[in-house]
């Protein structure tokens, strides 16, 4: 007997600091049903859910199930509902044995002896969806698929009727995927609801009926997936037609500043993030790199300014080999670098503004003398940053972190370009910019290209990549689908390379 | 119904900060009224008896500072180590190294040296000493990723031992008439006092040499820099491509170095001799820690802080025996004390509201 025949969703609108995340969105499923949710990375998918499991109220609408208006205050109620999420990071406690994960988020669970009667309810689901699982082994000892289906088990000994997957398949091997789209396609004929959020075209062609597209908050297009294409798809979710408008002056680009060798780097998880990547980058050029944010470009700025090691493969600056070398020789090479998470690792929060301002560059002759600080320099320098940058800061002796977040952004980037490096690399520069900061942070990257700097530019922001590049590489699952120049008709299809559904390599 | 709203508090003012200080100070005093209240012994009396012994009389005085010493010299190194984010809870053993090494060269040289060779000699022994019990759970911690608070504080049972074990065997002295300690130290290793007092001037002067000299390396130098970075946001120094292993190797010889000068005062100015490890210190290492913490850190600061604590020490002594209280007292003191000031810490880095919700 299911709990939920159709669930719906009414004009949700949430927002954060007067930012819609959600505007006005209307959503239907009904039972044996797989929705995708489709959208580029802060589009609302997963706020959009996590209203769904309770873990946000929204700001105005409402939700209903069986067409009757219901609460959802909290992820226990959500539970009772008969709906479950499982989050794209697991909530898994490693030490314990997969039975114990389990029963410890099972609601019936007994208080004596939990494992006996938990155990034969186990092997029944995972015979009625055909999936093996071995309860006894721990849960560090499990691969990441293996891992996903006890969160799935978790869900559905619950009681879950609807099923909401965020992003079930990035941390999965192609193998796996395919494994979990199985089970998904078993739930559904068993009348279960899946909602299935995603930024992959192919997966979401191959197992949705119905799509739905998000962009900046709102709904741009519904449709069963058998009616549409790849093509329009993209389109919807990127936004616009691809414009051809370069302003940029036009200049000859120089000799080879920064070149990369068949490199492979692994993630934070152990999983291969970037395969046999190659490329390089010339004096007074910009190349860019698109891309869903998650498909190696963090840890390829990371590999080459030497935060993160690489397997195999060689990274050379004007022919200098600075493979696994230090970030700060690698800085002595002329490689500056605007990281993506800046507040993480862009500034130590409790030091001064003009500690800040010299960060990676403390050891340089200009600010120190005999292994001295020369805070008279430092500071000259800082007050001079902070003019040119616009930084609005009360003073240079106030910690940085009482900075709001665009002005501490200004100083990184004006503490990396002021020491006009040979190979700029930026991770999304003008990320939570105004306006007139954006324009001129865009300038100042054109005057490094012009004097003669390379600049490797991450992006998010198709206007910017294109405003700016004169390569661009398109980054998808740790390759490229595209290395075109930023006049190339190709780039028409940019969507289709970023959902690695075209491959021009 | 209410809740309770925790924010970041953004703009921390000097006198904010010295004002939560202070009435973190007095919350704990308060606290400590309480239990003295609860071996009716009554509050106001106690609490001025503490401070009119220690800073009252000129005995008091010149007691005080003699405690002091250690305090301030300890505490300073661990500013350091704090600072860098690396909690070193082994001071105590780090000042029972030192001691060791000390006594040793004394009683190796002290008979052939006079007094202004080997008295720098021992304290530079002492020096390695307290550095190198500084160094291993500094290497466990960057090599391994051995938790430093568990390798630190066992350390200081190892060292207390090791010593114990000398003086009862290889390094019992005839003098000692059978009982465990070494032989007095000869002569020249003798650190003279300031007449009438136990204030051994020669440490002194190290100590307040050391807190100056830290607070330069802190604020002036590149090294200083780049402890701060790193203690601030290891990202940030893993970013700017800053040496982990070498930082903190490097403060944790100078964090143990410390507490290894002042284990050399307390033998040769104080003892004259190595006995059982509790003799030598009566827990300044741990006490050190609240030292530093008080001082925010900055090391010129524990001059006062370590002054305010050893007048707790002394005065605490004096209570126990006018007001007849168990000998745990001055340790309740210190550790309430601590734990009000890091609450304060708290109420002085967030934002607490309590606001009503329908």
């Amino acid at each position: 007997m299911k709990k939920i025949k159709s669930l719906e969703m009414v004009n949700i609108s949430k927002s954060f600091q007067g930012i819609f995340a959600n505007k006005n969105l209307n959503l239907q499923i009904k039972s044996g049903e797989i929705l995708g949710l489709l959208g580029e990375n802060g589009a609302g998918k997963t706020t959009l859910m996590n209203i769904l499991y309770g873990l946000y109220q929204p700001d105005s609408g409402e939700i209903k199930i069986n067409n009757k208006k219901i609460e959802i205050n909290s992820p226990v109620a959500s539970i009772e509902h008969g709906i479950g999420m499982v989050h794209q990071h697991f909530m898994l406690i490693q030490n314990h044995s997969v039975i114990e994960n389990i029963a410890l988020g099972y609601k019936d669970t007994p208080f004596f002896f939990p494992k006996i009667k938990i155990k034969e309810k186990i092997l029944e689901f995972s015979k009625k969806f055909n999936f093996p699982i071995e309860l006894s082994k721990k849960v560090w000892q499990l691969s990441a698929g293996e891992q996903q289906r006890i969160e799935i088990i978790k869900a559905l000994l619950n009681g879950a009727d609807l099923l909401i997957l965020d992003e079930p398949t990035s941390v999965l091997t192609p193998q796996e995927a395919k494994e979990l789209f199985v089970i998904l396609n078993d739930m559904k004929k068993q009348g279960h609801m899946i909602i299935f959020i995603s930024h992959k075209l192919n997966e979401i062609m191959e197992l949705c009926d119905r799509v739905v597209v998000l962009r900046k908050g709102e709904i741009i297009g519904s449709t069963e997936t058998q009616k549409t294409d790849k093509k329009s798809l993209a389109k919807m979710m990127i936004g616009r037609e691809v414009i051809f408008n370069i302003k940029k002056e036009k200049i000859e680009k120089g000799e080879t500043v920064l070149n990369v060798d068949n490199i492979n780097v692994v993630d934070d998880k152990g999983l291969l993030a970037l395969k046999n990547i190659s490329f390089n980058i010339h004096e007074n050029e910009i190349l860019g790199i698109a891309g869903v944010a998650g498909n190696g470009q963090k840890e390829l700025a990371e590999a080459i300014t030497g935060i993160r090691k690489i397997t195999t493969g060689s990274v050379t600056i004007k022919g200098k080999d600075i493979t696994n070398i230090s970030p700060r020789k690698i800085f002595d090479q002329g490689v500056s670098h605007v990281p993506e998470e800046r507040i993480k690792f862009g500034i130590a929060p409790g030091l001064f503004l003009y500690d800040n301002a010299i960060l990676k560059q403390h050891h340089l002759d200009k600010y120190s003398k005999n292994s001295f600080l020369q805070y008279d320099k430092i500071k000259t320098h800082t007050k001079n940053l902070i003019k040119k940058f616009n930084v609005s800061a009360p003073s240079i002796n106030t910690e940085i972190r009482n900075l709001s977040g665009g002005n501490i952004q200004k100083l990184i980037l004006g503490r990396e370009i002021s020491e006009e490096p040979s190979l700029m690399v930026a991770s999304h520069p003008t990320y939570g910019l105004d306006v007139g900061a954006t324009q001129y942070l865009r300038e100042q990257l054109l005057k490094i290209r012009k004097l003669g700097g390379a600049i490797l530019l991450f992006s998010e922001d198709l206007d910017e990549i294109f405003e700016l590049c004169d390569r661009i590489a398109i980054l998808f699952e740790g390759k490229f689908t595209g290395i075109l120049d930023a006049d190339d008709k190709r780039l028409a299809d940019i969507g289709l390379m970023m959902a690695g559904s075209l491959n021009y390599v | 119904m209410f809740k309770i709203k925790v924010s970041d508090r953004e703009n921390i003012t000097k006198t904010r900060s010295f004002m939560t200080n202070t009435f973190s100070l007095c919350a704990g005093l308060v606290a400590i009224g309480f239990i003295f209240l609860s071996c009716k012994v009554n509050p106001f009396f106690a609490i001025s008896a503490i401070f009119a012994d220690s800073f009252g009389t000129i005995y008091g005085i010149k007691e005080t500072i003699t405690k002091a010493i250690p305090l301030i010299l300890i505490g300073t190194g661990l500013t350091f180590a704090f600072r860098a984010k690396f909690w070193n809870i082994g001071a105590e053993g780090q000042l029972l190294m030192g001691a060791l090494f000390g006594t040793w060269i004394a009683l190796t040289f002290g008979e052939f040296f006079p007094g202004y060779i080997i008295v720098p000699m021992m304290f530079i022994a002492g020096f390695i000493g307290g550095s190198l019990c500084g160094i291993i759970p500094a290497i466990l911690k960057i090599k391994y990723s051995i938790n430093e608070v568990i390798s630190t504080l066992m350390l200081n049972y190892i060292c207390a031992e090791f010593i114990t074990m000398l003086i009862v065997g290889p390094w019992k002295g005839s003098q000692r008439f059978g009982f465990p300690g070494t032989n007095d130290l000869p002569a020249s290793a003798v650190l003279n006092l300031i007449p009438g007092s136990r204030i051994h001037y020669a440490t002194l002067i190290v100590t307040i040499l050391f807190a100056a000299i830290l607070c330069i390396i802190v604020y002036k130098t590149k090294f200083g820099y780049e402890v701060r970075v790193v203690g601030e946001n290891p990202d940030a120094g893993k970013y700017a491509g800053i040496n982990f292993f070498r930082t903190t190797v490097l403060v944790m010889m100078i964090s143990g170095g410390a507490a290894g000068l002042a284990g050399v005062g307390e033998v040769a100015g104080i003892h004259h001799y190595l006995g059982y490890p509790a003799s030598i210190s009566s827990g300044y290492g741990f006490t050190a820690i609240i030292v530093a913490w008080l001082a925010k850190l900055n090391p010129l600061y524990t001059i006062i802080s370590g002054i305010f604590f050893a007048g707790i020490l002394v005065g605490g002594d004096a209570i126990q025996i006018s007001l007849g209280l168990p000998a745990a007292t001055v340790q309740i003191i210190n550790g309430t004390l601590l734990v009000f000031l890091i609450m304060g810490d708290f109420f002085l880095k967030n934002r607490i509201r309590i606001q009503r919700i329908q």
